[in-house]
């Protein structure tokens, strides 16, 4: 108790207080090595991994050019092909390599689920954090606000908003940024709540700390694993919100996407022809990515509901 | 939830409702791309053009198209389709109840089957059925309803011809009336397969919600009394557990309605499906405003308005809940 005080008082009583509360980087590493011998988290964190890698490298992965328009050697156009050694999963409708869309595909994936959930998880957090420890007339302000943004309906709004700016990643970022957020808010608002009322936050503010370190030095570091837990959720998310629109046709249409792959699939009939060698795969690969979200958020259900470990 | 509290949450949506329509109003008036001229046709003679300018107000400053805007809003004139050459609001009529069908029939489904296999595996917990059953469940809900529907086109339509490609009838068909339209096995045997891909995206949340549910209330001292009590274990589960764990699957219900008119946009677009959500998309891609600003309107109505019963709804079943202001 003395320790936490002696914490507010000054930047110096840091040290003394860690043995009671560690650092951010720290809690952080602690929060995240906990489910490494769960499963379901090192399945998730794999994917992840492996999808990471196969985005940084894609120029080396892929076979061809994905915007490339492939001819055969009798000069014809290479359309629907089967999968061969050549063409590791065929050709589309319009004589494209369809794995190596598939492989640029995932760089595009991985930025816009990346970035949608930085954006995302950072207002939700940040709105939470001071909902929270503020509490009247400012957290009443932000939480009409939080319900005005989830009476808004998600995808006609996106596909609304991506229609009237132009489509393009960005705004479907936009989109996602505007209307997601409030999820992630009330989690940490009502996880702030609790924390305020610990002793050494109260201790804190008697002792005169400026509020602005009370948020970010004391109550931040709490709060930061459960934003990073959403952070996880949200990427696959995102990614799924981002094929939706590009399959509807308001995503990017100068960007390979595994969305867009899929709309190409749709609009030129590959269902009735058959090629699951061209819509199955990208498919597949967003279903990967979000439940590696799902798997990891899983792998700390016994963080956020300790009672099931009973 | 007390007559204060309900009426602060009535309040509250009230609330919500005027600022989502208002949104609505400005995106549809101010954002680049839609013109004040969004409501005029470029084919419309222009005496026709003139008389939709001062039927909407469109000439006049923006807080006179706002108030002109909620007056023809409560006489349900919503304006009319540049493609169709139709009242909006009679486009919006024709397609709701085919949405309608789809979100309940789906949700039926989903909520039947999923209360029941969370029990069970809430039931299974630490079996090798859960260890599997699980990561199933999760993959079923990470799988986008599009690909889903597009893969069950591919095998069940197209391949195998079970079921018809799109649409919600067979071209031709003709009914005496919506009703028996609705209730025609034509209009079934379309209905299934878009049904059961939403359905297959739908049960995983009460699915996992009655698992939950069901882990915790089995650890409830009431549940520990009637084992006490010597009662058996189907009588526990059936008749306390999942009556108490039943509540906020429910809830989810009445939220599910919602979300899905507004987010069944993906799956009739596969489908051919008649519904608010196709039209909604063909109208942004075809800059129909006046048939989009509706449907959109529509659907945001549908969600908020869910949203306050799924509050209710949670209020009313469960006594343990005491409603504060922040709801």
């Amino acid at each position: 108790m003395a320790s936490a005080i002696r914490d507010g008082g000054g930047a110096s009583g840091g040290r003394t207080a860690r043995s009671e509360r560690p650092g951010i980087g720290a809690r952080i590493a602690a929060t995240l090595r906990l489910p490494r011998n769960d499963p379901f988290a090192i399945a998730g964190l794999t994917i992840y991994l492996v999808f990471v890698l196969v985005a940084l490298f894609a120029d080396l992965i892929a076979t061809h050019d994905p915007g490339q328009i492939l001819f055969a050697a009798n000069g014809r156009l290479a359309r629907n092909l089967p999968p061969s050694s050549t063409f590791f999963l065929g050709t589309t409708h319009a004589g494209r390599d369809i794995f190596s869309q598939l492989v640029y595909g995932t760089r595009s994936a991985l930025l816009v689920g990346v970035t949608a959930a930085a954006i995302v998880v950072t207002i939700g957090t940040l709105v939470g954090l001071v909902s929270g420890y503020f509490g009247g007339r400012i957290d009443a302000i932000l939480m009409r606000l939080a319900d005005i943004a989830i009476g808004l309906p998600f995808l006609p709004f996106v596909i609304v908003l991506a229609a009237f700016l132009g489509p393009s990643v960005s705004n479907v970022i936009i989109g996602m940024a505007l209307l997601l957020w409030p999820n992630t808010a009330r989690v940490i608002r009502s996880q702030v709540l609790t924390v305020r009322e610990r002793a050494y936050i109260e201790a804190a503010r008697v002792t005169g700390s400026p509020t602005r370190r009370i948020l970010f030095v004391h109550v931040l570091p709490n709060i930061l694993p459960l934003s990073f837990l959403y952070a996880s959720i949200a990427v696959g998310w995102a990614i799924l919100t981002e094929a939706s629109i590009s399959f509807l046709g308001f995503g990017s249409s100068d960007t390979v996407s595994w969305g867009h792959m899929l709309q190409e699939a749709y609009v030129s009939q590959a269902l009735s022809r058959g090629q699951y060698n061209w819509f199955g795969p990208p498919g597949l690969c967003i279903v990967l990515v979000v439940v590696a979200g799902f798997f990891i958020s899983r792998g700390y259900e016994e963080l956020l509901f300790p009672r099931l470990r009973e | 939830m007390g007559g204060r509290k309900l009426l602060m949450r009535v309040w509250h949506t009230a609330f919500v409702l005027w600022a989502v329509i208002t949104i609505l109003f400005l995106m549809f008036r101010l954002m680049p791309g839609t013109p004040l001229d969004a409501y005029l046709d470029s084919s419309l003679t222009p005496e026709e053009q003139e008389q939709i300018l001062a039927q909407f107000g469109l000439d006049q400053p923006l807080w006179k198209q706002y108030l002109i805007y909620w007056a023809n809003l409560f006489q349900g004139n919503l304006g009319k389709s540049f493609h169709y050459r139709q009242d909006v609001f009679w486009l919006l009529m024709a397609a709701f109840p085919n949405t309608l069908a789809l979100t309940m029939f789906s949700l039926i489904i989903a909520y039947v089957f999923g209360v029941l296999a969370g029990a069970f595996l809430a039931w299974k917990r630490g079996t090798w059925i859960e260890g599997i059953g699980i990561p199933i469940v999760l993959t079923s809900r990470a799988a986008p309803e599009f690909w889903l529907g597009m893969v069950f086109l591919a095998m069940f339509s197209f391949s195998l011809g079970w079921f018809p490609s799109g649409g919600a009838n067979s071209p031709g068909a003709e009914f005496p009336s919506e009703l028996s339209r609705m209730l025609s096995a034509d209009f079934f045997r379309h209905l299934a397969l878009p049904a059961l891909t939403l359905a297959l995206y739908l049960q995983g949340l009460p699915l996992l919600l009655m698992r939950s549910n069901m882990l915790e209330v089995m650890q409830e001292d009431f549940v520990t009394m009637a084992r006490m009590k010597g009662l058996s274990e189907w009588s526990i589960v059936m008749r306390h557990a999942a009556r108490n764990a039943l509540l906020p699957v429910a809830t989810a219900f009445a939220l599910g309605i919602g979300s899905s008119v507004g987010g069944n946009v993906v799956v009739e677009t596969v489908f051919s499906w008649p519904g608010l959500g196709r039209l909604l998309v063909s109208a942004v891609s075809a800059a129909d405003y006046p048939v989009a600003q509706g449907a959109f309107l529509l659907i945001a109505v549908v969600q908020v308005v869910m949203n306050l019963v799924a509050d209710i709804l949670y209020a009313v079943l469960d006594p343990r809940v005491t409603h504060t202001a922040h709801g």
